[in-house]
């Protein structure tokens, strides 16, 4: 599967593209895959705080609920509503519309911490 | 399936396949000086029919709604049963039916279920309910905490007006989850508004109110649930099922979230249980909803089927995250209420909740007008009053009990600093004779 080269990435299968100082945050095209036909996704609250590798929202597939660990550390700045509605889009489109929330970062620094798209894909079977 | 014990012959088969001659032969590990070697101090066997007339003997020496007229309310009461309900619960495929985590195999139990979640919310209207909980008291601890959780706020307040022991059942269940449970007194019968409003606050989750409350009285809930959600708290509310064949529905007034005791629909008193849970929430409440829930899906060939449903709530799923503990629920009960509340129908339930307003009406008059006796409130009621009696409680209780008569609950026993005060219930099954008889003994004693 092609991942994008505009991403950091994590561990645990979350991306992260940074633009300025916000930060857009999904899960790859092999989590999604894993987990299977999305059928909501838990989003936290706009003005929440989120901290890098913590617990931040929650993804519930048929038989099983994932945690979306987050990326970095900063204000949670907008969540993507689509999701109420389609949280299919996570499956379908998960670098683009299924992009699940917006994190204004606290510490660039933090991004030293991800993985490179060459890293990740070591990651990935 | 009926049950099919094993015979002797069965044993001995068992036996020699596992290379064994005597049953004994696998005790063999346990060591000599902790086995017991001397003769149970049991009875001979008795025939079938003297086992009748023993167990016949002992059961008479209970009073019981059979043969006692009963006033007895307080969170249960002698509804009537018709025979088709332990007519179809007492079908075995329903009786010895497992827990349907098979949907495969367990078609009927779903469907029982789903039949029995939209009953409620038919008689709630509220859009979803849950498989049933333990009891009325649980499901309002549950509720507690789904409004603390999906607040992310620390204070639950409840009021006093709420039934003692669902109070304390609320408490066991808050005190451990971190959820602070404040107290608002009560004023002449019924939630003090103004403490309520006073009390309520940023960090309040949820507001607690039971209606009819404990002592029977209809409680101020549109004023309640304006209180609680001007404060950005959810309304929960204990119901009386039974009662919503008169009482307008709970999200008419801005409940939230809906539980209550639903043993008065068709299941017995039962000396203290099994009783039944209510849970509903409106929808968006849904994935926060404790419990089990039934679902009606299609299978790959297009036919309806049944299935739990959300499941991803629950902690075989989400673990320490889950919404609740718990993992099962009150079946058989929950098939009582259905059959009970199919065969009253909407009309059926409206007659007995009327029944029930008027005899307890009745009743409340007649008592009254005894010298010494005063109805303690003088708020709307249901099915159940309060007197004030010029003698305690406990001396009718006891005096009426020689005549037949459970005479109602010694609010003495509770936290209301209440003497002298009795708790009586009617329901659609006290005739007036019945209701005379308990006035012309009471007027007897006290005079």
């Amino acid at each position: 599967m092609s991942i994008p080269k505009d991403l950091q990435f994590t561990k645990d299968h979350e991306w992260a593209r940074v633009e300025n100082d916000v930060a857009t945050i999904g899960i790859t095209e092999y989590a999604q895959g894993e987990l299977g036909d999305i059928v909501f996704v838990e989003l936290p609250e706009v003005g929440d705080t989120a901290k890098q590798f913590e617990p931040c929202a929650n993804i519930e597939a048929v038989k099983a609920v994932s945690d979306l660990y987050a990326p970095v550390s900063g204000e949670i700045i907008e969540v993507n509503e689509a999701l109420a509605d389609t949280p299919d889009l996570v499956n379908s489109d998960p670098f683009g519309k299924g992009w699940i929330l917006k994190v204004k970062l606290s510490d660039p620094a933090e991004l030293d911490k991800l993985m490179t798209p060459d890293a990740y894909q070591e990651l990935i079977p | 399936m009926p049950f099919i014990p094993t015979t002797d012959e069965n044993r001995k088969e068992m036996l020699k396949i596992i290379g064994v001659s005597e049953f004994e032969e696998l005790l063999q590990n346990i060591p000599d000086e902790i086995r017991f070697n001397g003769e149970y101090s049991l009875p001979e066997p008795l025939s079938e029919h003297e086992v009748t007339v023993l167990l016949k003997k002992l059961a008479e020496s209970n009073g019981n709604t059979g043969n006692n007229s009963c006033f007895l309310g307080g969170g249960a009461y002698d509804h009537f049963i018709p025979a088709a309900v332990g007519h179809i619960t007492s079908r075995p495929e329903f009786y010895t039916a497992y827990t349907p985590y098979q949907a495969e195999v367990s078609q009927g139990t779903l469907q029982a279920v789903y039949e029995f979640q939209s009953m409620i919310c038919e008689l709630t209207g509220m859009e979803a309910a849950n498989a049933s909980m333990y009891d009325g008291a649980s499901a309002l601890a549950e509720a507690a905490l789904l409004c603390s959780n999906h607040k992310r706020r620390p204070e639950i307040l409840i009021s006093k007006s709420v039934h003692p022991f669902y109070r304390q059942v609320v408490q066991t269940y808050c005190h451990r989850s971190g959820v602070k449970l404040i107290e608002i007194d009560i004023d002449n019968g019924t939630t003090d508004l103004e403490l309520l409003e006073k009390k309520v606050a940023d960090s309040t989750a949820g507001v607690l109110v039971q209606h009819p409350n404990f002592f029977g009285n209809l409680e101020p809930v549109h004023e309640i649930a304006d209180i609680a959600h001007n404060a950005g708290a959810l309304f929960s509310v204990s119901v009386d099922p039974v009662s919503l064949g008169v009482l307008a529905p709970p999200s008419e007034y801005g409940a939230d979230i809906v539980t209550g005791e639903a043993q008065g629909l068709g299941n017995a008193l039962g000396f203290g249980g099994p009783y039944i849970g209510m849970f509903a929430v409106a929808k968006p409440l849904i994935r926060k909803m404790p419990g089990r829930i039934a679902g009606i899906t299609a299978d790959s060939e297009d036919r309806r089927g049944f299935v739990l449903t959300l499941q991803t709530r629950e902690q075989h799923i989400r673990r320490e995250k889950a919404t609740s503990n718990i993992c099962t629920n009150e079946q058989l009960c929950a098939l009582a209420a259905t059959v009970y509340l199919s065969l009253m129908g909407k009309e059926g339930i409206k007659t007995v909740a009327s029944m029930c307003v008027q005899k307890s009406h009745y009743m409340a008059d007649q008592l009254s007008s005894l010298k010494g006796v005063e109805l303690m409130f003088s708020h709307p009621y249901f099915k159940e009053f309060a007197v004030r009696l010029p003698v305690p409680a406990q001396d009718v209780i006891d005096h009426m009990k020689k005549s037949n008569i459970f005479a109602g609950i010694d609010l003495a026993r509770f936290d209301y600093s209440i003497d002298n005060g009795l708790l009586i219930a009617v329901t659609e099954k006290r005739s007036k004779q019945e209701i005379d008889t308990y006035v012309k003994v009471l007027s007897d004693f006290i005079s």
